[in-house]
């Protein structure tokens, strides 16, 4: 398709396609069609499924798989023991379903799967997506956080030394980065996932142009681009992993304002 | 750029299916799967723990085993030497009793054979003096013609005897 156009869209591979469900699938006149996106989610989903499914064999020496999940909950125990002390355990679930799900999906939106002729879709390059993950976690914060600490949770915006008379700034500055939150959460995800995968669509653009275009080009720009391409795919694959971490962390120490303040 | 582009188009099919899916990894995976997962974690530790503190507590129950087969061990020790000593202390009373014993009679088969032997001098003395005086009696008989009472003579033989 894209060498049928000889110009690579690196866009293109964010495009929405609703698979089923267009005309009539709606809810209050929302329309609910079940996208590639949608398909993706559901794909991470099974993945991920199935992987905590094979860890929980509750054997007493762990095999390889046992080992793998139950690295993945001490990780995320480890995190939350770290950042929110005792209080944390109970948010281990939050947190897991979060890293892991963030994680399966930009892991699986990486695989070269076009090789087939599939076109692999990362749900999380998507602000709806990650938006939508960040309000849920913003909203969890303010709730713990009200439901803890009642109208001493605006107490946040006023930290520990405030000379009185900046008494009139701080807060406003307090109140501002803690609004700030659930949206760098989102961008951040969002932005990296976007621009790893359009760094790649841009290299490959290079590749088959420049292979298109003749052997001495193709020789030129062609292989370095191709080489560069190898290690961005490494780079993503680690960026997929950081991402999915950074989201996770971050949730937890917002948590942590939440439950123990400041 | 699709993400803005199809936002109107998508929005709420987006935050419905990520609803449903994350919904569904939250309740079933999170919620129902990770905490068996973690007692899993959790029962293993406390096994472990459990099964260092038995070997541990059994290392020293075998130490202090081993501290009283010590201690027994030096008493009984201690006991036989003094059982040797007394035995060795008993051994030589006896032999210095039978010692004592068997001095006792030499000492008095001394002291007899010593009596008969002062005895049997006297006797010879007593004899040789009654020798004397017959032999003086005979002497002055048969020299001076003279008969000598016997009294006298044994006077006579006494003083030159005794002096």
């Amino acid at each position: 398709m894209a060498a049928e156009q000889a110009k690579v869209d690196p866009m293109h591979q964010f495009t929405i396609e609703p698979l089923f469900g267009t005309g009539h699938w709606e809810i209050a006149g929302y329309n609910i069609a079940f996208t590639n996106s949608a398909l993706w989610m559901a794909i991470a989903t099974l993945a991920l499924l199935i992987f905590v499914w094979g860890g929980l064999k509750r054997e007493l020496v762990p095999g390889r798989w046992q080992m793998a999940v139950e690295g993945f909950t001490g990780f995320i125990d480890n995190l939350l023991a770290a950042n929110v002390g005792p209080a944390g355990k109970k948010y281990v679930p939050y947190i897991f379903s979060l890293f892991m799900f963030i994680l399966f999906a930009n892991m699986l939106g990486l695989l070269p799967l076009a090789l087939f002729g599939v076109h692999p879709f990362t749900p999380t390059s998507h602000f709806t997506v990650t938006g939508f993950l960040a309000i849920l976690s913003f909203t969890i914060v303010l709730a713990v956080g009200f439901w803890r600490h009642g109208f001493h949770f605006f107490s946040l915006f006023v930290p520990h030394g405030t000379p009185w008379w900046l008494m009139w700034l701080i807060p406003f500055i307090e109140l501002v980065s803690f609004l700030v939150r659930p949206f760098s959460l989102a961008l951040r995800l969002f932005v990296a996932m976007m621009a790893g995968h359009v760094l790649l669509e841009v290299l490959s653009s290079f590749v088959i142009g420049s292979a298109n275009s003749g052997p001495l080009w193709g020789g030129i720009v062609g292989i370095p681009s191709f080489i560069l391409m190898i290690a961005i795919c490494a780079l993503e694959l680690l960026v997929a992993g950081i991402q999915a971490y950074v989201f996770a962390l971050l949730t937890s120490l917002y948590l942590n304002d939440a439950e123990n303040l400041h | 750029m699709p993400q803005i582009s199809q936002l109107a188009a998508t929005y709420s099919s987006q935050v419905f299916w990520t609803l449903i899916f994350f919904g569904f990894v939250f309740f079933v995976i999170g919620r129902g799967m990770v905490p068996k997962v973690m007692a899993t974690v959790d029962a293993r530790e406390k096994q472990v723990a459990g099964d260092l503190a038995a070997a541990d507590a059994a290392r020293s129950a075998a130490d202090a085993e081993e501290e009283a087969w010590r201690v027994q061990e030096n008493a009984r020790r201690a006991e036989a030497q003094g059982v040797i000593a007394k035995a060795k202390a008993d051994a030589a009373t006896a032999s210095e009793s039978r010692l004592a014993d068997a001095g006792g009679r030499v000492d008095a088969r001394l002291a007899e054979a010593d009596a008969r032997i002062a005895k049997a001098h006297e006797g010879a003395l007593a004899e040789i003096e009654k020798v004397a005086r017959d032999a003086a009696g005979d002497i002055v008989s048969r020299v001076a013609g003279l008969k000598v009472d016997a009294k006298l003579a044994e006077a006579a033989v006494k003083e030159a005897l005794h002096g």
